[in-house]
């Protein structure tokens, strides 16, 4: 046995005695403290040791345990790929224990929260290391059962309860599409260790078929569309560390899970694979992002914004498919990359603004927008942060959004060397919804931001808050200088993700580290680069020298003046912005086909004293074409198979011997 | 494979599935219960007759097991319980003898067609020893689904299980190990079934699982 795979091991090991203990102890005063005390150094133990494998480079590492189905055994592996997820895992796991140091004292039930947290931390690290199908659907379902409790820690809330109900649903749903497609890939011999799947090739049919299941087992665990309606609901539903680590983490892992299988396990994709996980993630990038903008909690917005970045990199993750295919290995590389730089993006200003929403929900007990406001006065540092978090996922430099983002178009401008006419059509127009999604993104942080900490208090919760504490601060201030930090450095995080890429898609990209002045060059310097140091600095230059002018040439001193109130006489809260109407032009725009909205204006009568009303409509199309006819046609069918829960003994005996007549006859009369 | 001793398996074996039949028309209890005793005594024949024969000398143990506890220990305790219970006069079947019957000819078909057919290349004894062993058990479970009474749905499992053994035995190099644990789990579940009874009985008055759907207040 390895010792650095050991190592790994024993850090879930570690977390699980610490939610046993968690279990035992969480009524204790200081058993907040402890636990996040203990995941906080057991994440950072973890993710040093995964960052110095994925530095140092040493290639391969596995691990059998003596557990699990006997002729296989409990097999765990490391390699660049785990490495990566396990630094992204274990550095949310990190960040997360330390902002629980200060928000889990908030909490007003810890004993719901605390033994689940260490078990679903240690759920995603086995996830990550599993080497054989058995291993890996125990430990994600873990990870799945573990962050449904965390969904139901507030249980006694009615939409929680239906949220975590759902979730569970669609949990076992993704569940079983992984087994099948694990079947699949075990073929009739039954071989469930990674390892020999990756030497059978399945036939193109089966490889179809397994793309489409993992598509339907880790896309619903990432949120694509059409399988996302639980993740807006659970993901908020969770305290909010929990939320970040669902919503920045846990996605994250259901990626994984998508690249180990596709990318690893299911050997030579034929290109038309990735025509549909392009498409896909184009879809939900755009159809994300576009209920991120009409939803005026900030949690959920938060939510959908995660399916639109899942979108983004499962667009990615289908661009690199499709050049792998073709026999581009640099273009894949390039692509892959992105979608891993991507992820570990995400898992940055994802987390950090989940944060942000809890510290806003801790000071004031508000997640609905059109009553915060004018938080930048109360929560001076954390709106500062949360605006970071905000530019970084807009995808505007010299943040590390735009790092990533820049990169996957950088893949997409290579599909015209692409052989296939489909191909050459489908990437550009996949193109143009990544594009629209981060223009609306951007239209989507502007309303986060500016109608939560910008304008004036819209209820009294909100001019009571103050600063949150400093072990929460401490969390997001770390976040908000790795998003600059990586959007400065992109080079390096690049450089380093080349021992992911070399294996899955057979090339790396160019080494970046040795450009002059941190500079980034993808294909070649007469195409494309891009500069994060200059960009910053001639972003901090400019804005000082103006802000030193304004200030040297303009008056020193600070003069409140009257607004002009838009023709109120009363110029109160309420007549701000909202951010329903801040998103109305959008809503105009695609609401007709992305939501079938209608407006109805109820005109009262001439002389009549009651007031006109707005009224707008809106459906979750997803929610009406998909979800509502299955649970339909499963109601009926358990409505009709209901009273064989009623039956006597022999009858069921009866059963069991008519259905093993049954299969000896087919046995019989096979041909 | 010397002609006489396959006849010798062939006849044994045929003599158990004979002996199950005669368990579906059966309407009394103690002469239920004498028959499963008899179906015991020919499966230890039977497997002796395989030690003899494979020269596996563990196999005599499997067929003493067999004598002393199925075709002595427990018929006598399932005697006694009857006597004790009162319930020696009963007469139940849930299905006619005449159906039963057509089924179980049904399903000795069904096994003959299907081992016959998934085993061409083994050899000839074990062939018909497997396709005799699973008629053996698709009757015992017969047994189990036609009654009503919780005395005669035991002496059914306990038959299935005899056409595992022979199965079993039939198959070379069986361990003795799992043939004990296997007769012991037996016993156990013969033991957990008994005291079963006397506390169903305590309670309703009746073996009759009937009156178990009755308390659960469900219509039959």
């Amino acid at each position: 046995m390895n010792s650095t795979v050991a190592l790994l091991l024993c850090g879930p090991a570690a977390l699980l005695a610490t939610a046993v203990m968690a279990a035992g102890a969480s009524r204790l005063a200081a058993a907040t403290r402890l636990v996040y005390g203990a995941t906080l150094a057991i994440s950072a133990v973890l993710l040093a040791t995964a960052a110095s494998h994925l530095a140092g480079n040493p290639g391969e590492a596995s691990a059998t345990l003596p557990l699990g189905l006997p002729w296989t055994g409990a097999r765990f592996r490391l390699d660049g790929l785990s490495a990566f997820f396990l630094v992204v895992v274990n550095l949310g796991g990190t960040i997360t224990s330390l902002y629980g140091l200060g928000y889990g004292r908030h909490e007003s039930q810890p004993h719901r929260v605390l033994p689940f947290y260490p078990a679903f931390l240690a759920g995603m690290n086995l996830v990550v290391l599993a080497n054989d199908a058995f291993s890996f659907l125990l430990s994600w379902e873990f990870m799945s059962l573990a962050s449904w409790a965390l969904v139901m820690a507030h249980h006694r809330d009615e939409a929680n309860r239906r949220a975590g109900y759902i979730y569970l649903v669609m949990a076992s749903f993704g569940t079983m599409a992984l087994l099948l497609a694990f079947g699949l890939l075990a073929g009739p011999a039954g071989t469930y260790a990674f390892d020999a799947m990756r030497t059978a090739h399945p036939d193109r049919f089966a490889a179809g078929a397994v793309l489409v299941l993992m598509l339907l087992g880790a896309g619903s665990k990432a949120g694509l569309v059409p399988l996302h309606a639980w993740l807006p609901l659970a993901h908020p539903a969770a305290p909010s560390h929990v939320s970040a680590l669902m919503s920045g983490i846990m996605t994250k892992v259901a990626i994984y899970g998508f690249i180990r299988v596709v990318f690893d396990l299911l050997g030579e994709p034929a290109w038309w694979l990735g025509v549909a996980v392009l498409l896909i993630g184009g879809v939900t990038a755009v159809l994300g992002i576009l209920h991120a903008l009409m939803e005026k909690d900030l949690k959920r917005l938060l939510a959908y914004s995660t399916i639109e970045n899942i979108g983004v990199i499962f667009a990615s993750l289908g661009l690199a498919l499709a050049f792998k295919a073709n026999g581009m290995p640099s273009a894949a590389a390039l692509a892959f990359t992105a979608a891993l730089f991507h992820v570990l993006n995400h898992s940055f200003f994802k987390s950090l603004l989940f944060f942000g929403a809890g510290a806003v929900l801790s000071a004031t007990g508000e997640r609905d927008m059109e009553k915060l406001g004018g938080l930048i006065h109360r929560l001076p540092v954390t709106s500062f942060v949360f605006l970071i978090g905000c530019v970084s996922i807009s995808a505007l430099p010299p943040f590390n959004g735009f790092a990533s983002e820049w990169l996957v178009f950088q893949a997409i401008l290579r599909s015209p060397e692409l052989p296939q006419w489909g191909l050459k059509v489908i990437v550009p127009a996949v193109g143009g919804m990544l594009a629209l999604s981060a223009a609306l993104a951007a239209a989507c942080f502007v309303k986060a931001f500016g109608i939560t900490f910008l304008g004036r208090a819209r209820s009294a919760a909100v001019e009571r808050a103050h600063e949150v504490d400093r072990w929460s601060l401490a969390a997001m201030v770390v976040l908000a200088a790795f998003c600059l930090l990586a959007g400065i450095l992109p080079g390096l995080v690049i450089d380093s993700l080349s021992t992911v890429t070399l294996p899955l898609v057979g090339e790396r990209m160019p080494v970046q580290m040795a450009q002059p002045w941190l500079s980034i060059v993808p294909i070649a310097e007469s195409r494309s680069s891009y500069n994060g140091l200059l960009v910053f600095a001639f972003i901090t230059i400019s804005a000082s020298l103006a802000a030193f002018f304004i200030h040297r040439f303009a008056s020193h001193a600070l003069r409140r003046g009257i607004a002009w109130g838009c023709g109120f006489p009363d110029a109160v809260p309420a007549a701000q912005y909202t951010a329903v109407s801040f998103a109305q032009p959008i809503r105009r725009v695609f609401g007709g086909f992305a939501f079938r909205s209608r407006e109805t204006v109820d005109m009262p009568a001439p002389g009549a004293l009651e007031p006109a009303r707005l009224k707008v409509e809106m459906h979750d199309v997803a929610w009406e074409i998909f979800y509502q006819p299955i649970t339909g046609a499963i109601d009926f069918a358990t409505e009709r198979l209901n009273h064989l829960q009623f039956l006597t003994i022999r009858r069921y005996l009866t059963l069991v011997f008519l259905y093993l007549v049954i299969l000896l006859l087919v046995l019989a009369l096979w041909p | 494979m010397n002609g006489l001793t396959f006849d010798i398996a062939h006849l044994l074996a045929g003599s158990l599935v004979l002996i199950s039949f005669m368990m579906l028309y059966q309407d009394r209890l103690f002469a239920l219960i004498n028959v499963f005793a008899l179906h015991a005594v020919v499966l230890a024949l039977s497997v002796a007759w395989q030690a003899y024969i494979q020269d596996a000398h563990h196999l005599y143990i499997t067929a003493a097991i067999a004598l002393v506890f199925k075709a002595i220990v427990i018929p006598v305790g399932l005697h006694r319980i009857i006597q004790r219970l009162g319930i020696h006069r009963d007469i139940e079947t849930a299905v006619g003898i005449g159906p039963t019957m057509l089924a179980g000819i049904g399903l000795v078909t069904l096994s003959m067609v299907l081992m016959l057919r998934v085993t061409p290349e083994a050899d000839p004894l074990a062939r018909e020893d497997l396709a005799f062993a699973l008629s053996i058990i698709l009757l015992g479970l017969l047994v189990m689904v036609t009654r009503r009474n919780a005395v005669s749905q035991v002496v059914g499992f306990m038959s299935l299980e005899n056409g595992l053994v022979l199965a079993a035995t039939g198959a070379k190099g069986m361990p003795l190990v799992v043939e004990i644990s296997v007769a012991f789990s037996i016993l156990i579940a013969f033991i957990v079934i008994g005291v079963f009874l006397f506390r169903i009985r305590e309670r309703f008055d009746s073996v009759d699982i009937g009156a178990l759907d009755d308390y659960r207040g469900e219509r039959r």
